[in-house]
C-alpha cells in the first residue's frame, strides 16, 4: 500500500466486450497500490469500465476488429488521470449525451455514471496512431 | 455470470451470480425475458452479483418495463451492496421494485 503513490501504468486491450473483465482486473490491480477507500476504488473501476465499454459500443459500434485500445492510469500529487486511446470512429462530442435524471430509458447510463464519479471528462483528438483520446480526471485524497 | 432458476408457484426466482457487464447482458436477457413473457412474476436474486455496470442496469430497466407492459412484475431481491450502490447512482431505487 502506498500512501504517497506516484503511479503510471498502462495496458493494451482487445476492443471487445470480452475484454471488459480484463479492464476491471487491471484497474483493480492498480488501485490496490493506493491507500484509498474501497468504495472509491469500486467507483473508479466502474468509470474506467464504462469508458472502455463506450469505445467498444460507440467508437467501434460493436464491430470485430484487430485494433487495441490503450488505458493509462496516472496518479501524482493526488491528481488521478485516466487516459483512453482508441483508433475507432472519431468521437462526435456534440452527440454525447448522458441520461436525464428522470429518464428511465436504458442507455446513456454509462456516460452518466462517468460524469457522476469523475471531476472532469475531456475528449481530445488522439495523436497518431490514435484517433480518440479521452481523459478522465479526479482529485484524490489519500 | 452464472444463474439458476427456481419456481415457487407462479413466481420464478432467478439467482444471478458473478459480474454482469456488456459481455453477458444478452445471456441475462435470454434467461429473464421468456419468464416475463410467460407472465410470471419474476424475482431476481442479486445476492451473489459482485459487479454490475450500466449494461446490467439496462437489463433491469428493460425487464421492469416489459413486466409492467405485460401486467406482471420483476422484484429485485437480496441486492448486494455493490449492485445497490449502482442502482442508487442511476437514481432508480424509486422506479425498480426493490423487495
Amino acid at each position: 500500500m502506498n500512501n504517497l503513490a506516484q503511479i503510471s501504468e498502462q495496458r493494451d486491450f482487445a476492443v471487445s466486450s470480452s475484454s471488459l473483465k480484463d479492464v476491471r482486473s487491471f484497474s483493480r490491480e492498480v488501485f490496490e497500490k493506493v491507500n484509498i477507500d474501497q468504495d472509491l476504488k469500486d467507483e473508479l473501476v466502474l468509470a474506467i469500465a464504462e469508458a472502455a465499454q463506450n469505445i467498444v459500443k460507440h467508437a467501434y459500434q460493436g464491430e470485430d476488429t484487430e485494433d487495441k485500445m490503450e488505458i493509462k492510469i496516472s496518479l501524482a500529487d493526488g491528481n488521478l488521470e485516466i487516459g483512453f486511446f482508441d483508433k475507432g470512429r472519431p468521437v462526435e462530442k456534440d452527440k454525447i449525451r448522458h441520461r436525464k435524471i428522470d429518464d428511465i430509458k436504458p442507455g446513456g447510463l454509462g456516460t452518466f455514471f462517468i460524469q457522476q464519479i469523475m471531476d472532469a471528462v475531456v475528449f481530445k483528438e488522439g495523436e497518431k496512431p490514435w484517433i480518440n483520446h479521452l481523459i478522465l480526471s479526479k482529485k484524490i485524497d489519500y | 455470470m452464472s444463474y439458476k432458476v427456481t419456481e415457487e408457484g407462479e413466481i420464478s426466482i432467478v439467482h444471478l451470480d458473478g459480474e454482469i457487464d456488456m459481455d453477458v447482458t444478452e445471456k441475462a436477457k435470454e434467461v429473464i425475458m421468456p419468464l416475463i413473457e410467460a407472465k410470471k412474476e419474476v424475482h431476481l436474486n442479486l445476492k451473489e452479483v459482485q459487479y454490475m455496470d450500466s449494461s446490467g442496469i439496462s437489463v433491469l430497466i428493460e425487464s421492469h418495463q416489459k413486466a409492467t407492459e405485460l401486467g406482471t412484475k420483476v422484484i429485485l431481491k437480496d441486492i448486494s451492496k455493490s449492485v445497490l450502490k449502482v442502482i442508487m447512482m442511476a437514481k432508480l431505487e424509486q422506479i425498480l421494485n426493490l423487495g
